[in-house]
């Protein structure tokens, strides 16, 4: 990193990403107008793909896998022994979801993902990863000082619970299963769905609470 | 390779910068009309087979760490399929440059059509296990001693992970091995692990002694025992 960069990082970075737009936005175009008219991708495809991941592809999808774990036992039972089979059931087969793991937050042990060397996310139940995801600052620091990141998330955890990272190296992707919050018992599975956010199926969050969500 | 994209560990980044208003569906993935392009165009150039995910992985984590550190995360995909297109001759400097075709285009796999879509985003066809050809050598509870490797070219066993013990905790299956892939030498499948180590084998005696990370590692990763 050059030493202009001091604590305003991302501002920095942000402004500098800011000058380069319009030459960024005139390159990308010229480049995918000659892929085009080389005959290797077609534009409606490009829309296609960018619709899908805008509008079908997110967080919903994960949040229905967790909401039917907390409501059916033997969802639950199968996420937890085949994820890959218990999500694939559902349809969510999508790209960057082909191996699942599903990890279970307790009292006893709080897991967090993250993709050090890249950005691994099960993109076919969580959608596209956020920035934050993609950034340095998630990425060399979560495993690392996975209790400071927390506290950013506004997430504490208690020194006698574990913080298990896990660290997405292989095409194995990993989906956080929250802990139901509590006075949540009678709750339908789609009342449930709107307690549980995508940093809850990431680990730096918890889901809501229901006075959150009144 | 110990570049750029070798992050882990690492400090001076800042914190970590939420964007506002964590609690949301709607967030917008992108910051500017082109990155979504660029997601759908590198999306739909995998259609052309010219090469595999790793080795996708691998022409971003070559860009100099100065500037992997430092591009916007679109432009890394930007520069990382600039450099494939390049080395297949798929497309030229020139043409890059001008906007122009000057060239035929070469023979490829496929493209991927509008209509398609939908059936190609769904179709598993990136799933990385391959059939069995013999038994996984460790089991879960077997501790593991990961080898110290400083590889110029793709490795998916990070710099932090690299001559440490932990623990077998899963058995993933029989993947393609990108420490292969990555590099054009074919899938070679190898058993894939989920391996725990403690967060004070990694990183000190001063950390949490039941905190803990997971890495998804092949059998090459182990030293042999």
């Amino acid at each position: 990193m050059s030493g202009g960069h001091k604590n305003n990082h991302r501002h920095d970075h942000d402004h500098g990403d800011h000058s380069h737009l319009s030459d960024m936005d005139a390159r990308i175009r010229a480049l995918e107008s000659l892929l085009v008219e080389k005959g290797y991708i077609e534009s409606a495809a490009v829309d296609e793909i960018v619709e899908l991941y805008e509008t079908k592809i997110g967080p919903r999808n994960g949040a229905h896998v967790v909401a039917k774990a907390w409501t059916e036992p033997e969802f639950e039972k199968w996420l937890r022994e085949d994820a890959t089979a218990a999500i694939h059931s559902l349809g969510y087969t999508s790209r960057q979801g082909e191996h699942m793991v599903a990890v279970f937050n307790s009292e006893d042990t709080h897991h967090m993902v993250v993709c050090t060397l890249c950005s691994c996310y099960p993109w076919s139940v969580l959608g596209l990863p956020p920035t934050w995801y993609k950034s340095p600052p998630y990425r060399s620091r979560s495993v690392i000082d996975p209790r400071g990141v927390l506290k950013e998330f506004g997430t504490v955890i208690p020194e006698n619970t574990a913080v298990e990272v896990h660290d997405s190296t292989a095409e194995t992707r990993y989906l956080v299963i929250p802990q139901q919050p509590a006075g949540t018992e009678n709750w339908t599975a789609e009342q449930l769905q709107k307690l549980i956010t995508r940093n809850s199926m990431i680990g730096t969050s918890f889901a809501l609470t229901p006075e959150q969500v009144k | 390779m110990n570049g750029g994209q070798d992050l882990g560990g690492m400090h001076g980044f800042g914190p970590v910068v939420s964007e506002p208003g964590k609690v949301d569906y709607d967030i917008k993935n992108y910051h500017a009309p082109w990155e979504p392009r660029v997601m759908g165009i590198v999306v739909a150039m995998g259609a052309c087979g010219q090469w595999n995910i790793d080795i996708s992985r691998h022409a971003r984590e070559s860009l100099s760490p100065a500037d992997y550190m430092s591009f916007s995360y679109y432009k890394i995909w930007t520069e990382g399929l600039t450099k494939l297109m390049l080395e297949r001759g798929m497309v030229t400097m020139e043409e890059l440059t001008t906007g122009q075709v000057r060239t035929p285009p070469i023979t490829v796999k496929g493209r991927l059509e509008n209509s398609e879509v939908w059936t190609a985003v769904h179709s598993l066809s990136g799933a990385a296990n391959r059939p069995e050809t013999r038994n996984p050598a460790f089991k879960v509870g077997d501790v593991v001693h990961t080898i110290n490797t400083h590889t110029a070219v793709h490795t998916r066993l990070p710099r932090y992970a690299r001559g440490r013990t932990g623990e077998i905790t899963q058995v993933l299956g029989f993947h393609v091995f990108p420490d292969s892939a990555g590099n054009g030498k074919g899938d070679d499948p190898q058993w894939l692990y989920q391996v725990r180590f403690s967060a004070q084998e990694l990183w000190g005696e001063d950390k949490n002694p039941r905190d803990t990370v997971t890495l998804d590692l092949w059998e090459p990763h182990f030293e042999s025992t």
